[in-house]
């Protein structure tokens, strides 16, 4: 059965509505690998006896006009999904069970995907490494100990590991493109207001951004096709018209611009991802475009300027966790002493520094010289962004400074961990598509990443450049199961 | 407008040693929208439902709700900007105001703060010495917060959410009032507006309309402000004016003794009738006020804005006016009939129905006297009035065509309230015509005089007073129904 769950979606799909497969054939498959794989520890809510009986109802009355047919996935457990417990990696979540479904789960079921689970993720999305997660670390497919990235630390594990076909993450920061950098894998973060974000547990409501996240392109083209909607339960949402991402997906993207920003050659940058990025930079010539060198000038703020707007929305949205309606409460004496007990111990150590920063930052007498600047930043490094798309069509970049860390390596050191977000908090900043291709290993053999990033609403775009080098990337990852020994 | 600083009605003066201070009042008022449903959610907004049956997930701010702006909250807040005469901005937006309460679930109110949705604008307040405008500072939107209920429960405090996100208009005054009287009518000014507009139902007993009053004082003729405090969310217009006079004086008492005033929040007592301080400004809350990155700013067209124009009614302003100049009522009467929008409607469907041979001074009279002594008795609105305007109508013209005098009117009115019944059939019924035959009003009168031969002498020897005896005596033999008018004639003919 190991064959089904190294199956990428489009294979799986395929495989489907040709019967060669039945949709409980593949739930079984990823049930039975899931249960030899707890070590790393990527679920924190099972969802797999309910999946088994859906796919059982799916095979009897199959319908093979939908798009994802009888396909179990496992989703970051950021996605409230109904009646199936939804943590956000906090212990003030612990027991909370929605009676509602995200737009963007819901998509995913209307088109046939079966719930397998909720996958571990960093608390509050918050976290590069899943190390701040209260359900514990997930480990790194690649090697033992090695983080898998952050925030969507346990959906970037999960696909690398075979127990998922494809799955969805959410990227704040960088929360969906460096896990995948980390993983060997690809994720995408689409533009600001593709994906709907009701029933999305909120971090910092102007940056959070569903995607895709998925063993190859073709596989995100898929997905993102799937939960890229307009949702009017979402102000944020947006009305465009969204392509048909997996039937124009194609390799043809001779005489497309791509721009190399000069102020991503970041000061201590690894030569490996010097090397990287250069061989990026042969890889799209060999696909027939055109290299531009570009500026960005306003990159070296993005993130202090990220490390002000996140914490901010994020102190706010927060605020609802208070004991009072859902969730963990602690007793105390009064109101104020069981709001003070209840977050003590319901939030965890990055949560609370974030929401302290936020706090602090919004504070009468410090909010001109923090969020608003932070604000007008954001507006200049937007701005950077359209003037290069005036010349170029695409940009591309490393997804990360450097490869996957070892478990506790960064975890008492945030402004390193924080660093780890430089490439990929920008194209948040400024709303934009953003793709991370896997395009090499470093001297450990560990993968490393591309970043493609695109003008708004122009996914498409992003994915054929993806899909084309990819293809002369020809990266596969070395999987060895270590976990299962 | 200035207002000229003359000893009259509505001024309201302390004086302490040899100084007269004068009280600056600005008012925060909080004005419930008339909508069904809520200002970011669909739940309902209806009155005295049990509790926490009209909450939404968005009310409740569960985990990834979002909030989605109410499309006629806007238009209601919109066109009450348009009501107060006020600066509507095609631009504003909503900001998170942070802090914990049990009964604000998101931790956060949804408010407007820098940029709000209607900007400067006046309303005019009636006087006993005449008008005076008083400027409107802006008119923001916001929302509810739920109720806190201490007193069920022993040791837990219960919250009922029914409340949580109904859309509410701010209506910051500026600091131009300066008597508890013009606060009672500057409120009841708001409340008739909004009335006409339909935008909010005013109805201080369930909670639509509530204020912070901002009371400072100092020493009469001088242009500073004094150090104020707002006294929070006082919910009737008597406790209003209560809170202000305890306030002023309190103030003034600390200034006279040498002392500061502190800026403060304080409650009022409504038992104890004292304000009492809450927080001071050291501790007065920080509430990190950021735009709400869950909504982009409200974006409103200048059509828009028309379209909302075009649909507004007739204001008490211009209704009053044209009262004056069409029916010429007077304007002591005309601001009384305009007060209301129910009372106007009621008046003007009066006049309407009273047809071309119509009599304004007894509408006025028969409404503002008789209807409103009844409406009082009964304690009800004149939309609930058990006399309909149709009806009114006719008594007033069964006067003035003199088919009934207007003694046997106040019978007859008496007799309509048992269910609205028709002032021509009770005439009919029970024969209460107007004798206005001369013949048969002579026959009468003779024999009054034949009965009461020594009065007819005396009154011819001079004793005029008599003369009244006569009438009433007609009158009574007539069984009250005799025209007035003609026994005079000719009893003045006959003695």
């Amino acid at each position: 059965m190991s064959e089904i769950t190294s199956l990428t979606l489009y294979e799986l799909i395929k495989n489907i509505k040709e019967k060669k497969i039945s949709s409980n054939e593949a739930a079984k498959s990823f049930v039975d690998r899931a249960e030899k794989s707890k070590k790393i520890n990527v679920y924190v809510t099972e969802n797999f006896e309910n999946c088994l009986k859906l796919s059982k109802e799916f095979d009897d009355k199959p319908n093979f006009d939908l798009k994802l047919p009888g396909i179990p996935i496992a989703v970051k457990d950021l996605f409230c999904t109904n009646e199936v417990r939804t943590t956000a990696g906090s212990n003030i979540l612990n027991n909370f069970v929605p009676t509602y479904e995200s737009t963007v789960t819901q998509n995913i079921w209307n088109e046939g995907g079966i719930l397998l689970g909720k996958l571990n993720c960093d608390e509050f999305a918050m976290g590069s490494s899943n190390e701040t997660s209260f359900f514990g670390n997930v480990q790194n497919p690649i090697a033992e100990d090695l983080v898998p990235g952050g925030s969507s630390g346990g959906s970037s594990s999960a696909l690398a590991a075979n127990l998922t076909p494809v799955t969805i993450g959410t990227d704040t920061g960088g929360s969906i493109r460096q896990p995948a950098s980390f993983t060997g894998t690809v994720g995408l973060k689409p533009t600001y207001g593709s994906c709907s974000r009701y029933g999305i547990v909120a971090f910092a409501s102007s940056l959070d951004q569903a995607g895709p996240m998925s063993k190859d392109v073709k596989d995100s083209s898929i997905l993102l096709e799937v939960i890229s909607s307009f949702d009017k339960k979402d102000s944020t949402s947006i009305d465009f018209k969204r392509n048909n991402y997996s039937s124009e997906l194609t390799r043809n993207i001779k005489g497309l611009k791509i721009g190399i920003p000069k102020e991503y050659r970041v000061d201590g940058m690894p030569d490996e991802i010097e090397k990287l990025w250069k061989k990026g930079i042969e890889y799209a010539k060999d696909c027939g475009t055109e290299i531009i060198d570009i500026s960005l000038p306003h990159t070296r703020y993005a993130l202090p300027t990220y490390y002000i707007v996140a914490p901010a929305e994020a102190s706010s949205n927060l605020a609802r966790y208070d004991g009072v309606k859902y969730g963990l409460r602690s007793s105390g004496k009064n109101l104020i002493d069981m709001y003070e007990k209840t977050r003590s111990e319901g939030f965890g150590e990055e949560v609370k520094r974030r929401v302290m920063i936020g706090t602090y930052v919004l504070s009468s007498g410090y909010y001109d010289a923090y969020y608003l600047k932070a604000q007008k930043v954001r507006q200049l490094i937007k701005q950077d962004f359209d003037q290069a798309y005036n010349k170029v069509d695409a940009i591309l970049t490393p997804s990360t400074p450097s490869s996957a860390f070892k478990i506790g390596e960064k975890s008492n050191d945030p402004v390193s961990m924080y660093l780890n977000d430089i490439f990929t908090v920008p194209v948040n900043l400024a709303g934009l598509p953003g793709i991370s291709i896997p395009a090499g290993v470093d001297k450990n053999n560990y993968p490393l990443g591309l970043q493609i990033i695109g003008k708004p609403f122009d996914e498409q775009t992003v994915l054929n450049i993806a899909y084309s080098m990819e293809e002369k990337i020809n990266y596969k990852n070395n999987i060895t199961d270590w976990w299962m020994k | 407008m200035d207002e000229i600083m003359s000893k009259n009605n509505s001024e309201y003066l302390i004086e302490r040693n040899d100084n007269v201070y004068e009280v600056v009042i600005g008012l925060e008022v909080h004005a419930q929208v008339t909508s069904n449903s809520k200002l970011f959610s669909s739940s309902s907004t209806k009155f005295g439902a049990e509790p926490n049956t009209q909450v939404s997930l968005v009310d409740a701010a569960f985990p990834g709700m979002l909030p989605v702006i109410n499309e006629f909250c806007v238009k209601q807040a919109i066109k009450t900007g348009i009501g107060l005469k006020a600066k509507i901005n095609n631009k504003s937006v909503f900001d998170r105001k942070n802090y914990f309460y049990a009964d604000l679930p998101q931790g956060y109110q949804i408010s407007q703060y820098k940029y709000p949705i209607v900007g400067e604008g006046n309303v005019i307040l009636d006087m006993p010495e005449g008008q005076k405008q008083v400027g409107i500072e802006r008119l923001h939107l916001e929302q509810d917060a739920g109720k806190s209920i201490h007193d069920i429960d022993p040791s837990n405090t219960l919250v009922d959410l029914n409340r949580s996100g109904v859309a509410l208009m701010e209506i910051v005054s500026k600091p131009d009032l300066r008597s508890p009287d013009e606060v009672n009518a500057y409120i009841k000014k708001l409340r008739s507006i909004m009335r006409y507009l339909g935008t909010c139902d005013g109805n201080m007993q369930e909670g639509s309309l509530r204020a912070d009053v901002n009371v400072s004082v100092r020493i009469k003729g001088s242009t500073d402000l004094g150090t104020r405090c707002e006294i929070k969310n006082v919910n009737s217009i008597k406790y209003m004016q209560m809170a202000i006079i305890y306030e002023a004086n309190r103030q003034v008492d600390l200034i006279e003794e040498g002392q500061e005033i502190d800026q403060e929040t304080r409650l009022f007592d409504t038992k104890k009738n004292e304000t009492r301080s809450m927080r001071s400004k050291e501790d007065a809350h920080d509430y990190r006020y950021f735009p709400d990155p869950d909504l982009l700013p409200l974006e409103v067209t200048d059509e828009f804005i028309d379209k909302l124009k075009s649909e507004i009614p007739e204001l008490p302003d211009d209704k009053k006016k044209r009262f004056i100049d069409e029916f010429k009522v007077s304007p002591y009467d005309a601001t009384i009939l305009v007060s209301d929008i129910d009372t106007a409607k009621y008046f003007e469907e009066v006049v309407a129905k009273m047809g071309k041979n119509r009599d304004m001074k007894l509408a006025v009279n028969w409404i503002t006297g008789e209807l409103f002594a009844v409406l009082n008795e009964k304690n009800i609105e004149i939309a609930q009035s058990p006399i309909s305007a149709k009806n009114l109508a006719k008594l007033i013209n069964l006067i003035k065509n003199g088919t009934i005098s207007g003694k046997i009117a106040k019978t007859i009115f008496e007799l309509m309230l048992n269910g609205d019944i028709d002032p021509q059939i009770i005439v009919e019924e029970k024969g209460l015509k107007q004798v206005s035959d001369p013949k048969a009003l002579e026959a009468l009168i003779d024999k009054i005089i034949n009965d009461n031969r020594e009065k007819a002498i005396e009154y011819k020897q001079g004793k005029e007073k008599l003369f009244g005896f006569f009438v009433g005596q007609a009158m009574k033999a007539s069984g009250g129904k005799a025209n007035p008018q003609l026994i005079n004639e000719i009893l003045k003919k006959k003695l």
